[in-house]
């Protein structure tokens, strides 16, 4: 039987790794968005994400709050520890939200370049400190016996976790890549396709880095998992789904490779998800000090309330994302309501 | 230097949230306001409530923006700066951030989506639907974080145990003695909120004789929804609230009235200046047992002054009085604003009356202010808790983080909102000028 906590363990992943894989695509285009070579082309990667960002990036706060109802102390740790970087990414994504709406509204070559470089920094900084965020939770934070975190902000800003943030972005910027594929068409879409490829080989290399290093850095994260038939399944998944983005790409099945691109992101949360449970914050002082979906869990009348609440709730908001996404799809195409 | 790090998160959470909530107040009255318009234009086919359409739903469009952008902020704050209120009452708070953004982030993101880049491609009806969702979803949006906002104000439904506050009965927590009246008198300040708006726009291009088919249309639609909705405010939501205050906070209520000394026949404050430590009102206008009146539906019965609490139990008075007085102030400018305007459309002497008119524009502001004003008496007539009787403000903040960091991020979000403060204004004032589009020539038939 499995517990309430548990449950939301796996609901929370679900959620961030909604995120990931929905804003994710944002990211990376706002990323490839520095390498755009004129006007035009800012203009489509713009108003190719227009009309879906802000529904993305919802995943996140989505993410946050049931993080916060869920496993209280867990949010509370983390962001008051993560605290100055925590601010830098907000900061980050407010400039992200307001360049999308802005730069359209006056017709000035200063200005534009003003929110294609606040959108372009705005994406390029989260793509990156995710996967710091990340990398910092698989390696443990500074845990005392209370629960305080007891680090700093230098101390996040390790080889391993900047690791995983260089990794997060390579993983992104080929997501974005792909996405943009299915938004052009011609020579732009070629460049994007290239650009999802080089994106590629970035990512596999580091991945394999990262998997080493992480063997290295926090040997706990693989106790007792290696016999769980998940993780096996995860992994080959994630084997599967990396491999089959190139050869996706050569015979321009951009679709494929986007979707393949999703479950690699999907995977890849997944198999850090099932090492680090039943762990949400290890702590690198002391393993036992560290915060479990058992020591760190709100109530079950609480999590049950959550539970319905997303039974009911979620499958209404996937319901109307997918028709909204039916409704958008295809080449991005300029008109007088785009940005 | 000696940096108050409770202080200093006080100022942050101020700071953030008060300039995050400059937007939503137009957003949802923009909405509601947008729901009728597109209606006339879908159902009607009027092509003047069409453009009227596309030129609010662009001001609608960088309102939300900005407020999207400052509201990412609030998810996470409860984290970075009151990790221990987080840890103490998380088990409640948290429950209706989550539903929040279940039922109402994801349907007025998705939709807003849908309604800016959807007109060409989607049918009327659709579209219309869209912005529907829109001012539905926002409104849900409200409603969640008032019980959130609320359960701090009149806690119910929980129990303190292993350290905590937990949840022992959803529904009283949701429906805690605050919260429907506190919805229903925020959304109606949105509501205020947007007709003043509409309202000054509509205004403006009048004066400036652009589009005047669009804005007579627009002044005349703000102008009646506005007289309603200001109307209601008073009574009975602004009452109501009111009331529930008496009868669940009692200490901010003696604060907000200015009552001092606890008595019956307790009197109604028109004007007084108030002073602290102790608590003192000087220069006051008052009428004798309308408090009690207003309070307990009788003149004699007996309302609890400041100094019936402990001195160390009782709020800010001068913040918590001038707040509140000058929110009532607005309140009442608001209904003779809107009924002047009803009795000029009536007339059928608006269209020129150019010094109200000019009134108008002056007022845009004003609503916005009040809703600050209001909120700066709710949360600073709950002090010194953070959840009333329940867990005090400088208990709640995070342990671990320091004055010299809170100092740091209070500077950056405040340069970052100067500028998009800054640049929102410059960006509907330009948006303004431009006005509606030009109609189509009317086709001429033979």
């Amino acid at each position: 039987m499995i517990d309430l906590s548990t449950v939301w363990f796996a609901l929370i992943g679900v959620l961030f790794t909604g995120y990931a894989i929905l804003d994710g695509f944002d990211l990376g285009v706002g990323v490839l968005h520095l390498f755009a070579r004129n006007d035009k082309e800012r203009r489509i990667n713009m108003n190719a994400i227009g009309p879906v960002w802000d529904g993305n990036e919802v995943w996140l706060l989505v993410g946050g709050g049931a993080l916060f109802a869920a496993f209280p102390p867990v949010y509370a740790t983390v962001f008051s520890g993560y605290y100055l970087a925590l601010i830098l990414l907000l900061a980050a994504l407010i400039f992200r939200a307001v360049s999308l709406e802005f730069r359209g509204k006056v017709d000035s070559p200063g200005w534009r370049r003003l929110w294609d470089w606040s959108f372009g920094l705005g994406s390029l900084l989260p793509a990156i400190l995710f996967g710091v965020a990340v990398g910092n939770i698989l390696r443990g934070l500074p845990i005392d016996e209370n629960g305080m975190f007891t680090g700093s902000f230098l101390g996040l800003l390790n080889p391993y976790s900047i690791l995983i943030g260089v990794l997060s972005l390579s993983m992104l910027v080929m997501h974005g890549a792909l996405y943009m594929t299915l938004k052009t068409n011609g020579s732009l879409q070629a460049r994007m396709s290239k650009w999802a490829s080089g994106a590629w080989i970035g990512f596999v290399v580091l991945y394999l880095l990262a998997t080493i290093s992480t063997a290295l850095v926090s040997p706990f994260l693989f106790d007792g998992v290696l016999k769980s038939p998940l993780f096996w399944m995860l992994f080959l998944l994630l084997v599967a789904a990396v491999i089959y983005i190139p050869l996706t790409l050569k015979e321009e099945k951009y679709f494929r490779a986007f979707m393949s691109s999703s479950i690699t992101i999907a995977c890849l949360i997944g198999l850090a998800a099932v090492s680090l449970y039943p762990r949400l914050v290890p702590s690198i002082t002391n393993l036992a000090y560290s915060l479990t979906v058992y020591n760190a869990s709100s109530t079950p009348r609480t999590l049950t309330v959550m539970l319905i609440i997303a039974l009911v709730g979620m499958p209404i908001v996937i319901g109307y994302t997918a028709y909204i996404y039916r409704v958008f799809k295809g080449k991005t195409v300029i008109t007088e309501e785009s940005y | 230097m000696n940096l108050d790090p409770v202080l200093l998160s006080r100022l942050q959470f101020a700071m953030t949230i008060g300039f995050h909530f400059i937007f939503p107040p137009v957003s949802i009255g923009l909405a509601w306001l947008l729901v009728i318009i597109e209606g006339f234009g879908w159902r009607r086919g009027d092509e003047v409530y069409v453009r009227m359409g596309k030129f609010f739903g662009k001001l609608l469009a960088i309102t939300f923006a900005v407020g999207v952008a400052t509201g990412i902020v609030m998810e996470f704050q409860f984290g970075t700066n009151w990790a221990e209120y987080s840890k103490f009452v998380g088990d409640i708070i948290g429950v209706p951030l989550v539903a929040e953004g279940v039922f109402a982030f994801f349907l007025e993101s998705a939709f807003l989506g849908v309604y800016l880049f959807g007109r060409n491609k989607l049918s009327k009806g659709v579209h219309w639907f869209s912005i529907l969702m829109v001012a539905v979803g926002s409104t849900i949006s409200a409603f969640w974080i008032l019980v959130a906002n609320s359960w701090m104000q009149t806690p119910a439904g929980y129990v303190i145990q292993n350290g905590r506050a937990e949840l022992t009965n959803f529904f009283e927590a949701v429906f805690n003695p605050s919260t429907m009246i506190r919805f229903f008198h925020t959304v109606e300040a949105a509501l205020i909120t947007g007709a003043f708006v509409m309202a000054g726009v509509a205004a403006y291009l009048l004066l400036k004789n652009n589009r005047a088919e669009v804005a007579r249309k627009a002044l005349k639609l703000s102008i009646i929804f506005g007289l309603i909705v200001s109307l209601l405010e008073l009574f009975p939501f602004g009452h109501g609230h009111a009331v529930q205050v008496a009868q669940t906070q009692p200490e901010k209520l003696a604060a907000i009235e200015g009552l001092i000394d606890g008595q019956t026949n307790a009197p109604m404050v028109l004007f007084g200046v108030p002073s602290e430590d102790p608590p003192r009102l000087d220069y006051s206008i008052k009428i004798p047992g309308v408090l009690s009146w207003l309070a307990y539906g009788n003149a004699e019965a007996y309302v609890k002054g400041l100094n019936d609490f402990p001195p160390d139990e009782i709020p800010p008075f001068w913040l918590t009085f001038v707040s509140f007085h000058s929110m009532v102030a607005l309140g009442q400018y608001f209904i003779a604003v809107m009924l002047i305007g009803a009795f000029l459309l009536y007339r059928k002497k608006l269209w020129n009356q150019r010094w109200y008119l000019k009134l108008l524009v002056f007022s845009i502001p004003l609503p916005i202010i009040a809703c600050q004003l209001g909120w700066i008496a709710a949360e600073v007539g709950r002090q010194p808790w953070v959840v009333y009787k329940v867990m005090k403000t400088a208990d709640a903040i995070s342990l671990t983080v320091s004055a010299g960091e809170i100092l740091f991020s209070i500077i950056l979000f405040g340069l970052i909102y100067l500028f998009l403060g800054a640049l929102y204004i410059y960006l509907v004032v330009r948006e303004v000028k431009r006005g509606p589009e030009v109609g189509q020539a009317k086709k001429v038939t033979a």
